[in-house]
């Protein structure tokens, strides 16, 4: 596979060969290419590798050799000390949400910007337009256990997104959450990804990548084995 | 640093002292334990090595001339010995002043040698290095005219080296001491950052630099260390300032000297606090190193 190396591109991945201390080979000479502005799905089987594709992009962890590269940033000769500037152009999304229950809300959101010392008259209004984006302004003020579950996801893509990063990283984001609940995450997913910014999302959910269509990258044991534009999801579920 | 930040690292790490109630108590009674003993050592120590210090101020070399030597060759001697690169001073003392002071140990009835003294002169040599004391006797003693040259052979080693062997165990007490305050308070840190782990791992996510989550945790380091040290300042300054009171005037006319309480006591003080912070900074170090490496 020939890869473009340039300004157009995202995430670069070239001959990613990852081992493990404990002998787990999890990418096995993985390329990729993902330009500005595209909507990645990540499908495969458990232990397959989709983390460990992720956890690359946002630097927790590093190929073993291979080389990396995210917005213009090339991982692999970046020192420990700069991995922080990497993650403040990376907004990443779990699917156990991870906010901290003694903070409300708003104040979830605005941990992150507040950890990266902004201005507290930026975090405000950043903090506020974002609740609007995910339609949680009216509960602000409540904490995480008050929430549903899509409500609580909600929270934690408003808090990714709020230093505008170039990518969003979701790992497996609708897993924990009902049906209906999984379409309300993708219509803000969508929205944010029409607004410019560059999804790659890590799922086991069929229903989802094959109706909302994009490209579609699936890993097996380490290796990429489909990488198709508005793809099927591929597998039973 | 923005100031803005820091007040926020401030609250923090007052809140998790709170919030970690009873390790709290716990790092900081091994700190209070531990600056108390390390304060009495240090007491102790810095009072034995005044004393040391002015018993080897006190050590001098006796050197008795034969009672025949000329009055050139007396001064002659006198010369070259004070050109000696060890020597600090010399006290010439007469044979009569000799035969005086032996009238003041034995008793009068020396006083029948006036007529015809059989002493010779003397002279109360002092040395630069009391180290160096047993060697400028043993030279002085080859000297023409020298009768003899002693300095209390055997006491002054002795004494010596007790106060070395004491100097040497009270640094590995407080060695060890120091240890395990040190022990103790990391891993009430290391509590405290497992109770925050989801907040650390959030705040590493969303791209917070390692200082900016390290400072709470070294400020914490910092509270128990002061905190700590607050008994052992007020305790050992009421300690010693009654102890220097009562025991002081007994030993008006000793070498024994105690040290006044100021400024020593300042610099007790000032000791114990600074090992208190250190000891927590260090503890607070050594604890959040590992958690973010990962």
């Amino acid at each position: 596979m020939s890869i473009d190396i340039g300004d157009k591109v995202m995430i670069v991945m070239e001959n990613v060969y990852k081992k493990y201390d404990s002998g787990v080979v999890a990418s096995n000479g993985l390329s990729v290419s993902i330009n500005p502005g595209e909507f990645v799905y990540v499908v495969g089987p458990s232990g397959a590798g989709k983390s460990t594709f992720i956890k690359m992009i946002y630097c927790e962890e590093r190929p073993t050799t291979g080389k990396v590269s995210v917005d213009g940033v090339d991982v692999n000769t970046l020192k420990k000390k700069e991995i922080p500037y990497l993650r403040r152009k990376i907004g990443v999304v779990f699917q156990d949400f991870k906010l901290l229950p003694r903070l409300t809300v708003y104040e979830n959101v605005a941990f992150a910007l507040e950890v990266i010392e902004e201005m507290p008259s930026v975090i405000k209004k950043r903090v506020t337009d974002v609740l609007k984006l995910v339609g949680l302004s009216a509960k602000a003020k409540m904490f995480p256990n008050e929430l549903s579950g899509g409500e609580q996801q909600r929270v934690a893509i408003a808090r990714a997104i709020v230093n505008d990063p170039s990518v969003l990283i979701a790992d497996e984001p609708t897993g924990n959450l009902d049906p209906d609940t999984s379409w309300e995450i993708m219509d803000i997913l969508e929205r944010i990804n029409r607004q410019g910014t560059t999804i790659v999302m890590a799922t086991h959910n069929k229903e989802v990548v094959n109706t909302n269509r994009h490209r579609v990258i699936a890993i097996e044991d380490g290796v990429i084995t489909r990488d198709e534009y508005e793809g099927e999801y591929g597998y039973e579920s | 640093m923005k100031a803005r930040t820091f007040g926020r690292h401030v609250r923090e790490s007052l809140k998790s002292l709170k919030r970690n109630g009873w390790m709290t108590f716990a790092s900081v009674s091994a700190v209070t334990v531990t600056l108390l003993l390390v304060g009495v050592f240090f007491m102790i120590m810095m009072n034995l090595s005044g004393l040391a210090d002015s018993i080897e101020n006190n050590v001098e070399i006796k050197v008795t001339l034969e009672p025949a030597t000329s009055e050139e060759n007396i001064v002659a001697l006198k010369e070259q010995i004070e050109e000696m690169k060890q020597v600090d001073s010399l006290e010439h003392s007469t044979k009569e002043e000799e035969l005086d002071r032996l009238i003041g140990v034995l008793g009068k009835g020396m006083g029948l040698y006036k007529s015809s003294n059989p002493l010779g002169d003397a002279f109360y040599v002092k040395v630069k290095d009391p180290q160096q004391i047993a060697k400028v006797a043993q030279t002085l003693k080859e000297y023409d005219y020298v009768e003899d040259s002693v300095y209390g052979e055997g006491t002054v080693e002795k004494l010596f080296n007790v106060l070395t062997t004491s100097r040497n165990i009270g640094a590995v007490l407080i060695v060890g001491l120091l240890v395990t305050a040190m022990f103790l308070i990391s891993n009430t840190i290391r509590l405290t950052i497992n109770s925050r782990g989801s907040e650390i791992e959030i705040m590493k996510l969303v791209g917070a630099t390692n200082s900016f989550v390290r400072i709470p945790f070294v400020l914490e380091g910092v509270w128990l260390g002061l905190i700590g040290s607050i008994i052992p300042v007020i305790g050992l300054s009421i300690g010693y300032t009654r102890f220097y009171n009562t025991f002081s005037p007994r030993l008006e006319n000793e070498i024994m000297q105690l040290l006044a309480p100021s400024p020593f006591l300042f610099q007790i003080n000032f000791l114990v606090i600074l090992i208190g912070v250190g000891i927590g900074v260090w503890g607070s170090f050594v604890s959040v190193r590992k958690f973010l490496n990962v």
